[in-house]
């Protein structure tokens, strides 16, 4: 038999809600919540800080020190600082191994995409290419550097940089884009296998049951519709691209200057060694071995107006290609 | 037995019915469309009471001349071990609307989505039995051949991301080329437009976004998109499930001009709406196809007693 003590039956009711505020605010929350929302509220002003922090110095820096002639002059070798040049070699390399590395990184990216999430077939291997795809975006990219001299030292690869009396030196645009579009890839992969996978099924169905491919599918419907995805993966890894140091370093030489393999003239030149600005900066940073931390506030703030412009950039062209979705 | 009389229901629209498409023997259409053996026509108690829906006249609706399209025999589909639906076998026929109803997860979809296998794709789908396109079994058919001629509407309206002109112009196309050009495929575009209703309102922006269409002009573009493969089987998968009443009825008009040229199969949690729209209705009930009758039938004096309480509310 059960028995509730009659106390707990004839309990009071609990007192009526209080009236319901128009306009919510946190001072009606627990305390827990409220120390939460501070705290929140904390962190979230000291990374725009910090960030403003780091933009603002560079901007101020940079802005002293950058004049028009850096970005025309090719680096010299001086001990005055007002003949050692400007940064033209590294700003143009920036921009060829952008080009070359997203050239690889993109197409693979987006095949690797469309596969994963679209096809996946065999499971296993789809299992094991993820987990590749997460392990690759895991390592830290003077790891991938170290393998590529490795690799693009063996003379089988030879045609690719320069030889020395049959010996390769395995350094040259080839092999760091190469590289560096392993660290583009996993970015490329994560952004556009996310947007395929936000489009519904029946989007898809939609296609199938008018007689279309898988194939025609993704190539008419799929990749347009994920199109603000593709160009998210595409930006985060230029960013990632133009932004690493160490490949640069070991696979590209940082050489300041590019230094051709053979007169041949673009050829020659990828085939050869060079620098960007990720390099220069290296170099010329206050603890580096050049020493010029004005050059290296300036090429600095040149590097950072790169990637705010494609942050801009990128924006710009997602919302407009964003016309409407789906339910 | 004491029936319990359905509640009347409320028309949406107007009396207004659709234009008589020919001159042709009046409601019923059992003369024009004979029942299928196996079917029973009329209800074991031999009393006819005529339509349920007190007070509430269906559209009168001239019926074209049916032509048997699809045969489903013997259909049984299961997801894994579960099955969804169980040995159902009922006609498809070009010059009538076939509503399927019934609960959720009752299988009227699978079973719509057999029709166009497109269940294949579905990971774990099993099938048996046999369903048939002019004779020809579609398990024998290539499945992008087949659907181009059963041809499906979904329930979310779901335009591709591309102009309203392209959208229709890429059925028209092979797979993913961009060949015939779009001056070559203008006409087929218009033409499928205008059955749909839709060419009126988008003639002057057939180059704008498709997604910028209202909900209604969507779910019509998508209707004019599974027309421009000049189909002999319709499919609608609660096609206004997500619209509102106004869209709802000028789909429902185009549905009724629609069934002279293709057939219609339309699955519908709205008895209203299959009361409104359909010749024939198959009601299911647990993967089961618990009935198969005539709309008069079905909703006047239908002859089982589980389909009598769902069309009269007492669950669903």
């Amino acid at each position: 038999m059960s028995s509730a003590p009659a106390s707990l039956i004839a309990a009071p009711s609990p007192p009526p809600p209080a009236p319901v505020r128009r306009s919510e605010s946190s001072a009606s929350w627990r305390l827990t919540d409220r120390i939460g929302l501070g705290f929140a509220w904390l962190l979230g002003l000291l990374f725009c800080a910090i960030a403003v922090a780091i933009v603002g110095y560079f901007l101020v820096e940079g802005l002293r020190y950058l004049r028009p002639n850096l970005l025309v002059t090719n680096p010299a070798a001086s001990v005055s600082e007002s003949q050692t040049g400007g940064f033209l070699d590294p700003l143009l390399g920036t921009v060829i191994i952008a080009a070359m590395a997203m050239a690889i990184a993109l197409p693979t990216g987006i095949a690797i995409a469309v596969w994963l999430s679209e096809f996946g077939r065999p499971a296993a291997l789809a299992r094991v290419a993820e987990s590749g795809i997460e392990m690759l975006a895991g390592t830290p990219s003077v790891v991938l550097a170290l393998f590529g001299t490795l690799l693009f030292e063996a003379p089988a690869l030879g045609f690719l940089s320069q030889t020395n009396h049959g010996i390769v030196l395995g350094q040259s645009f080839f092999a760091a884009a190469a590289m560096l579009s392993l660290v583009a890839l996993p970015m490329v992969v994560a952004t556009v296998r996310e947007g395929l996978q936000a489009i519904p099924s029946h989007v898809r169905e939609a296609s199938y049951a008018v007689g279309k491919t898988k194939i025609a599918t993704t190539r008419r419907v799929l990749l347009p519709a994920a199109r603000p995805s593709v160009i998210t993966g595409a930006m985060l890894g230029v960013g990632r691209v133009i932004g690493d140091t160490a490949i640069v370093l070991l696979l590209l030489g940082g050489t300041l200057t590019f230094s051709s393999a053979t007169s041949t003239p673009l050829l020659g030149t990828l085939r050869g060694t060079g620098d960007t600005l990720t390099g220069y900066i290296y170099y010329n940073a206050p603890t580096g071995d050049g020493n010029q931390p004005s050059k290296a506030y300036a090429a600095a703030f040149v590097l950072m107006l790169i990637v705010l412009t494609l942050n801009v950039g990128v924006d710009f062209a997602v919302r407009r290609s964003r016309a409407g979705g789906w339910n | 037995m004491e029936l319990r009389k359905p509640p009347p229901v409320r028309r949406l629209t107007g009396n207004e019915g659709y234009a008589p498409l020919r001159e042709a023997p009046p409601w019923p259409p059992d003369t024009a469309a004979p029942t299928p053996p196996g079917v029973p026509e009329s209800n074991g108690n031999g009393h006819h009471p005529g339509p349920a829906f007190a007070g509430v006249a269906r559209p009168t609706r001239a019926v074209p001349i049916a032509i048997d399209r699809m045969q489903v025999e013997d259909l049984s589909v299961a997801y894994g071990a579960k099955q969804a639906v169980q040995s159902v076998s009922l006609p498809i026929r070009q010059g009538e609307v076939l509503a399927l109803i019934g609960p959720s997860g009752c299988g009227k979809t699978t079973l719509l989505r057999s029709l166009n296998r497109l269940t294949e794709l579905t990971r774990g789908a099993s099938s048996s039995g046999r369903i048939t396109l002019d004779g020809v079994d579609i398990a024998s058919m290539e499945p992008t051949a087949l659907r181009r001629r059963v041809t499906m509407v979904f329930q979310q309206p779901n335009p591709f991301p591309m102009s309203v002109f392209d959208n229709v112009a890429y059925v028209l196309r092979e797979q993913a080329k961009r060949r015939p050009k779009r001056e070559a495929v203008r006409g087929a575009v218009q033409e499928a437009l205008a059955r749909a209703g839709l060419l009126d309102e988008v003639a002057d922006n057939l180059d704008h976004p498709a997604l910028r269409l209202s909900g209604g002009q969507q779910q019509r573009l998508c209707i004019a998109r599974a027309l421009a493969a000049s189909p002999e089987v319709l499919l609608l998968d609660e096609p206004c499930s997500a619209l509102d009443p106004q869209s709802t009825k000028l789909i429902e008009d185009l549905i009724g001009r629609l069934r002279e040229d293709v057939a219609v199969v339309i699955v519908t949690h709205n008895l209203q709406q299959a009361y409104r729209i359909a010749d024939y209705v198959a009601f299911m009930y647990l993967g089961e196809m618990v009935e198969y009758a005539s709309a008069q039938k079905m909703f006047g004096s239908p002859g089982e007693q589980r389909t009598r309480e769902y069309v009269s509310g007492a669950f669903g």
